[in-house]
């Protein structure tokens, strides 16, 4: 189970375009994952606020629940998304870390359920939350 | 009925293009990821040219889930906001001196994404084409495909809703 997790945290890490975005795997349990990316300018998706682009959250999304779906005791090995739904509450406050939780909630042997949730410093309104459904690679 | 003598061709070569590249050079997230976008009379393809940093699984190689989501979110927004920005640019209303200024009108703002997977996207371009299925005042729908070597054989879609800004008309009631 310790592998388990320090494996995931190595993998995360080594991911060239989470190591673009500043990605910080902060926790992993036993299917959840949680993490921190820091505010940068060159992530800007709309200049005159300087307001966070979708996108970025997007790519936290998914690297996130990725990382749920290995952290899972009955999950055998790697993972790939199937399909990811994003729904944006609101702009992330300008200067502020983004932080993102992800469950994954049921997993069968071919196919793994995963929601998400991603916050700033307010963490009673969600920015974003995240439903998909990834795939159970064999190990 | 006299008919108005058209435009001289680069006249609105030169408009299209500058309110284009104002649009998309104005996002620096759009820089960060090195999308860029041609553009064939109002029709708009996306192009996202590879670079490593756009690596998600390192061992395949194949490019970040959050890469092609990102890729498809930006070219619906593009699409969408260039198809609301047309009749503007077309007509001359739209100062595309102004725009390159960094004077962006406001931008449709996401209400949510969804996008499938169909394939591993590969370490090579990938190309987007977004078609805005409903452009309402406030609420717009766009449906958006993503293809590498193959225009046929998609490495992903998606589908988003939008909330589209403000016009003057509305914010007067």
């Amino acid at each position: 189970m310790v592998d388990k997790v320090k494996l995931a945290r190595q993998f995360i890490e080594a991911i060239p375009h989470s190591r673009a975005l500043n990605m910080q795997l902060t926790d992993i349990g036993a299917g959840t994952a949680t993490i921190e990316m820091p505010y940068d300018d060159r992530l800007i998706g709309d200049p005159k606020t300087g307001v966070i682009h979708g996108g970025a959250v997007s790519a936290m999304m998914d690297t996130c629940c990725g990382a749920a779906v290995m952290s899972h005791p009955s999950a055998p090995g790697g993972t790939a998304t199937i399909d990811l739904r994003i729904d944006y509450m609101r702009a992330a406050t300008p200067g502020q870390s983004i932080r993102t939780t992800a469950t994954c909630y049921h997993i069968t042997r071919n196919v793994a359920f995963v929601r998400a949730t991603a916050t700033d410093d307010d963490m009673d309104r969600p920015v974003a939350t995240a439903s998909g459904s990834f795939t159970v690679e064999k190990a | 009925m006299a008919r108005t003598r058209p435009e001289p061709m680069q006249v609105v070569k030169q408009r299209r293009d500058a309110a284009l590249k104002a649009l998309v050079e104005g996002v620096p997230y759009i820089r960060f990821l090195g999308i860029e976008f041609d553009r064939r009379g109002d029709e708009l393809t996306g192009l996202l040219k590879f670079d490593d940093k756009l690596i998600g699984n390192p061992f395949l190689p194949a490019i970040h889930g959050g890469v092609t989501a990102a890729f498809l979110e930006t070219t619906s927004i593009i699409t969408l906001s260039w198809a609301y920005l047309w009749p503007d640019i077309e007509s001359g209303a739209i100062d595309t001196e102004k725009l390159a200024a960094g004077d962006l009108p406001r931008l449709p703002k996401t209400i949510d994404f969804t996008v499938d997977y169909l394939r591993s996207g590969l370490p090579r371009d990938a190309y987007a084409r977004a078609t805005v299925c409903r452009a309402g005042r406030r609420y717009a729908s766009v449906r958006v495909e993503a293809w590498q070597d193959n225009r046929d054989k998609l490495f992903a879609q998606a589908n988003g809703h939008f909330l589209m800004p403000p016009t003057d008309a509305s914010r007067s009631g």
